[in-house]
């Protein structure tokens, strides 16, 4: 019996080892000191071209892969083409990083915001504004108002929709971890439980394959699909904004990141100036054109 | 006269001698410390590993992000609504594939020339779906059939991604039924043919039954790994465990409802592991004892 319980012992023994071996190998890198750097106070230690970035001197900044239209052109965020992608550069510019200095990242939505030390500056990618995110991460100021569409197959049900009420009966599909998921669970409750993809593009291929009557994305992806991608489908109306609140997309910083407050600045003074107003006009489409659902 | 004695039950004769008692004394004392050092070993072990956790940098934030107590109350009954398409694409997939996957295994290994052809697209449909990754084959199924506009074909993502998993599952679990087929010694299947059954009846009621008890291992295995790739058809739109998780993280980015969903799913897994545990040790009985395997 002695050499029978001494097997499991000796195991014990080692995977203790392992474990404590393991527990010190992988302990995580420490989180940046974020006293160093001035965060919060606008225009204030944000040098022109020497923040505080991850590669000195240069501008990381991330989006997704697929990168999709009119957000970006041709799924290629460097081009400066496509309206998050124009941004991106005025941002930069503003902070003195010329097109040269910026460095461009692809990191899966879900990944960007993973604890411990970013890989990038900061993020670009559609990504909506909330207080429950806020506890996870960093934003600037809101760079573009945004509001949610649906959109239908021509000469559906669902295309016949004049408001939120003849929405219930349809089935919905929206892509996940998007506000537009969370209008459908919210504002429209509708009876069948919504359809949830991975990406917008799967949404858009059910729809064209009728497994949903009806896909709910922001204005300017709606306004895109519709006009390029599924020409049978046409946009049945936008939703107001939940509550009274505004919906903005914001560019997302780590936690605690120096650099927040420069970036706020900067998207800030965009603002002002009118150039966010002028790349939204050479990028978006109009959105006075979609009926209102009440 | 002891004997005597013994049956009639009076006082035991016996008495140990001192060596005995010393030998068993001894023995007592090495299990109480063996007892004692392991007990203090695992609680050094569990101090150390909790220190090293709780003191390592970032462990604030991890616990925040992972361990959050009030999203795991949130999303715990969202994940078990979720849970529950998962539970069912098991069930049904599971019967499917295994009736499937025998049908693929005994058409594989048919005797006789008139059997070729069948014998050959059995070997091309295993070789094909175990090779296809398992997620290819469900974009093509559930996103690619939609597209063809079939008449009377399913358009559900559910039952594509049913089938989808039913497809490559069947390749799987039809080589773990040739395996056991071809395990069976050929004397059992002379025997039966000598006793003037038919080969359809050797394969039926002597080779099968054996070949499907030798199985059962790792037939279980397979369907435990089935029942954490139901998840998969979430690509369909349908809202499974992960899913449901994935939308209360999308929106909150917090991961503790991945925590939630990947527990529930171990405990789930965990008593078809058991299972699986205790038949392979009462099949290794028997064998060991020389019965029926």
């Amino acid at each position: 019996m002695r050499s029978v319980h001494r097997a499991p012992r000796r195991a014990v023994a080692a995977v203790t080892v392992a474990l404590l071996a393991t527990a010190v190998a992988c302990a995580p890198q420490p989180e940046e000191d974020t006293a160093t750097g001035p965060s919060g106070s606008p225009g204030n230690g944000c040098v022109q071209g020497e923040l505080a970035t991850k590669t000195p001197g240069r501008l990381t900044i991330a989006t997704d892969e697929p990168a999709y239209e009119p957000w970006f052109r041709d799924g290629d965020p460097a081009s400066g083409e496509g309206f998050e992608s124009a941004v991106a550069y005025a941002v930069a510019e503003r902070l003195g990083y010329g097109k040269g200095a910026v460095v461009w990242q692809r990191v899966p939505f879900n990944k960007a915001f993973a604890p411990g030390a970013k890989t990038f500056d900061f993020d670009i990618n559609q990504v909506s504004i909330s207080d429950e995110r806020r506890k996870a991460v960093d934003f600037s100021a809101g760079y573009y108002d945004v509001r949610q569409a649906v959109i239908a197959l021509k000469g559906s049900k669902a295309a016949k929709a004049k408001s939120v009420a003849d929405l219930k009966d349809v089935t919905l599909g929206a892509q996940v971890g998007t506000t537009s998921l969370r209008y459908i669970e919210d504002v429209v409750r509708p009876e069948r439980p919504a359809a949830v993809y991975a990406r917008n593009d799967q949404a858009k291929s059910a729809l064209r394959n009728g497994q949903v009557d009806a896909v709910v994305t922001d204005l300017p992806t709606a306004f895109y699909i519709t006009a390029a991608e599924v020409t049978d489908a046409e946009i049945v109306g936008q939703f107001e904004n939940r509550g009274s609140a505004r919906e903005q997309f914001g560019l997302v910083l780590d936690k605690g990141s120096a650099l927040t407050g420069c970036v706020t600045a900067a998207v800030e003074a965009l603002r002002r100036d009118g150039t966010l107003a002028e790349l939204e006009q050479r990028w978006l489409s109009d959105a006075v054109d979609a009926p209102v659902l009440k | 006269m002891t004997l005597a004695k013994d049956a009639r039950g009076t006082e035991d004769p016996y008495v140990p001698s001192e060596r005995r008692l010393e030998r068993e004394r001894y023995k007592r004392a090495r299990a109480r410390r063996a007892t004692a050092v392991a007990a203090l070993s695992t609680l050094v072990t569990g101090v150390v590993l909790y220190l090293v956790v709780v003191n390592a940098p970032g462990w604030q934030r991890t616990r925040e992000t992972f361990f959050d107590w009030g999203y795991a109350r949130e999303a715990f009954p969202k994940v078990l609504e979720g849970l529950w398409l998962n539970v069912r694409l098991l069930l049904v997939c599971g019967a499917a594939v295994l009736v499937l996957g025998m049908l693929v295994a005994v058409a594989r290994t048919l005797r006789g020339p008139v059997f070729l052809p069948l014998r050959v697209l059995a070997a091309a449909y295993t070789d094909f779906f175990r090779g296809l990754p398992l997620i290819i084959t469900l974009m093509i199924v559930v996103l690619g059939v939609p597209a063809l506009r079939l008449q009377g074909v399913t358009v559900d993502p559910v039952l594509l991604g049913g089938t989808a998993l039913t497809l490559t599952y069947s390749a799987y679990v039809a080589e773990v039924f040739r395996a056991g087929i071809e395990s069976v010694h050929p004397s059992q299947r002379a025997a039966a043919r000598s006793l003037g059954l038919t080969g359809r009846q050797a394969l039926r009621h002597v080779v099968l039954p054996q070949a499907v008890r030798r199985q059962v291992p790792p037939l279980l295995n397979d369907l435990v790994s089935l029942q954490k790739d139901t998840g998969l058809v979430s690509i369909g739109g349908a809202v499974d465990a992960v899913r449901a998780a994935d939308i209360i993280v999308g929106r909150s980015l917090n991961y503790t409802p991945y925590i939630v969903a990947g527990l529930v799913f171990v405990a789930l897994t965990i008593p078809m592991t058991r299972l699986t545990d205790w038949v392979t040790a009462r099949t290794e009985r028997r064998r060991a004892q020389g019965g029926a395997t």
